[in-house]
């Protein structure tokens, strides 16, 4: 049966200082983030510094494949030296990779996710704002929710899905592969030109996706190098008999709340189906690389794609297949496992955002970030009488994912709302009630004095003259507000808090 | 090659009753014009004011 797949996504941002070439990303995101973490909103009331990361449990190069990564195969590093807070919603707000990036708390479906992604971005805005005050008079920090500076750099907005152990490591490269190609139709955020070298804008001047390009390897340990389009890290932040975190790191960063919902949404229920045992039919693509590439240079949608078999068929095709073996897996098996009303309205958006891209991807423009730029640039270039060429277009792909409310293109696209903005300002200080991010997040609020250290699956107490106290959360589904809810409103101290839940 | 079978799609169940949800598809094509035009006006008056510098200036280093 499918586990509760418990979802979030990590956000490594674009970074500029305007007003000054003397600058540098690692600085400008600490200071960004810094900035933030010692502001009224994002700062704990009674405390100067923000509350550490813990890294004790960080294996990032620990491969799924059960086996050891070859020599070749890098391991990413983890920077504990750098920036790191955790936030009262239960985000993790840090600088990696010369990015400020922001993971949202775990979630217990897509909309949720939303949610917490619309925070993250309005956490940045005001991130902004605090750095103003630190920074000399005439420059400026700006962050761009993006993926790569059109030359050949690329940053990630990775999900992770809570999977079942017990499932196959092959069974879920194949699931995830022939996704992850086929859903960039409606994930995409839409690029101006080309990465690839070699390749004009004569030959491609628009393309569907900004990460796609990136992606070398169908499979890898890898982040940073030779992508791979199914990442094998193997760390599950969690109880690790029960459970494995897929780590996906194909996607891109969207400024469309529809495009969050289906990617997740879409992702989730995909995995689920693979728990439940419920595809009649795998559908194997072959060269995915290759094919990754020609989806998302594909504008019309239409070019077939090889698969194992020898039989072709479009991205679209594969996904109406998905689509209807979805549906079919919830008349048997229902929507619990990834959130009974979410899992509805993502299947019901899943067929609207297919019929859409099939018959006339203009009417889904409110939905789908590559549909929505694509319409700014051709009535841009409609209007001044320019080609793809021009600088003022490469400028316009880029100032879509400008966060700042006065410059963003995106605020203007007529973009549709999925979370209403007063519920996100909310979730920029308060935690989902229904995974341990809650009980982190509560913790941080109350007794910030008392927390020494947090991470996903831990956090570590000072309850004065006894040893220090790490209290484990291997079970990302317990510590909700219905579990210590009413605990953490009892408790006046920590050490009360420990003793009520006998930790 | 020829002889290639292609994936049929089969069409989804429930397509008829949901068309009064897809909102662009309701509105006149005069009426989506118009936004656009105030969309534009709107993105000549916000626009990076040296595109070309702006985008020669945008250089990230790699991450994950």
């Amino acid at each position: 049966m499918a586990i509760p797949k418990v979802v979030g996504i990590e956000t490594e941002f674009g970074i500029m200082v305007r007003g000054t070439n003397e600058w540098n990303p690692v600085s400008a995101s600490s200071l960004l983030i810094n900035a933030y973490v010692g502001s009224e909103v994002g700062g704990l009331d009674d405390r100067t510094a923000p509350i550490a990361w813990d890294f004790i449990d960080e294996t990032p190069g620990v491969d799924a494949r059960d086996m050891l990564a070859p020599d070749y195969a890098m391991p990413p590093e983890v920077e504990t030296h750098l920036v790191n807070a955790v936030l009262t919603n239960g985000a993790r707000y840090y600088v990696d990779h010369a990015h400020p990036e922001l993971s949202t708390p775990e979630c217990r479906d897509a909309l949720s996710v939303v949610l917490y992604d619309r925070a993250a971005e309005m956490i940045l805005v005001d991130s902004m704002k605090a750095a103003a005050a630190a920074l000399p008079p005439g420059q400026e920090i700006v962050i761009y929710k993006d993926n790569s500076d059109r030359k050949g750099n690329a940053y990630g907005c990775h999900e992770n899905y809570l999977l079942d152990r017990n499932l196959p490591f092959g069974q879920i490269i194949h699931t995830a592969t022939t996704h992850f190609v086929t859903r960039q139709v409606f994930t995409g955020s839409g690029k101006v030109g080309s990465e690839l070298p070699g390749m004009t804008s004569a030959e491609i001047p628009y393309q569907l996706t900004q990460r796609a390009e990136h992606f070398e390897e169908e499979v890898g340990l890898e982040t940073t190098l030779k992508r791979p389009i199914v990442n094998t890290r193997d760390e599950p932040h969690a109880d690790s008999q029960k459970y494995r975190r897929l780590h996906v790191i194909a996607g891109d960063a969207n400024m469309a709340q529809m495009a969050t919902l289906l990617k997740v949404g879409t992702t989730a229920i995909v995995f689920a189906m693979l728990e439940d045992g419920a595809y009649d039919e795998q559908i194997l693509i072959r060269n995915p690389v290759q094919a990754m590439h020609a989806v998302s240079h594909d504008l019309s949608l239409a070019e077939p794609l090889t698969l194992d078999d020898g039989r072709t068929a479009t991205s679209l095709e594969i996904q109406w297949s998905l689509l209807q073996q979805a549906r079919s897996w919830a008349d048997r098996h229902g929507l619990e496992s990834v959130g009974e009303e979410c899992g509805k309205l993502v299947l019901e958006r899943w067929e609207q955002v297919l019929n859409g891209l099939e018959t006339d991807p203009s009417s889904i423009a409110h939905w789908v970030d590559w549909v929505a730029k694509h319409r700014l640039l051709t009535g841009f270039m409609d209007r001044h009488d320019c080609d793809w060429d021009d600088h003022r277009l490469r400028a316009l792909d880029l100032q879509y994912h400008d966060l700042r409310p006065s410059k963003s293109l995106a605020a203007r696209a007529g973009l549709e709302a999925v979370v209403a903005d007063d519920d996100a300002a909310r979730a920029v200080t308060e935690p989902p009630p229904d995974t341990r991010a809650y009980f982190r997040g509560r913790c941080l609020q109350k007794f910030a004095d008392s927390v020494i250290a947090a991470n996903w699956d831990s956090i570590v107490f000072d309850v004065g003259a006894d040893p220090l106290r790490r209290v484990p959360m291997l079970e990302p589904t317990r510590g909700t507000e219905h579990h210590v809810g009413a605990i953490l409103d009892e408790s006046e101290t920590v050490s009360e808090l420990l003793d009520k839940l006998g930790a | 090659m020829a002889e290639r079978e292609q994936i049929k799609k089969t069409s989804p169940k429930e397509q008829d009753q949901e068309v009064d949800e897809v909102p662009a598809g309701s509105e006149s094509g005069e009426a989506l014009k118009a936004e656009l035009d105030d969309l534009l006006d709107e993105i000549d008056d916000v626009l990076e004011t040296n595109a070309e510098d702006f985008v020669k200036s945008y250089i990230q280093k790699g991450g994950q």
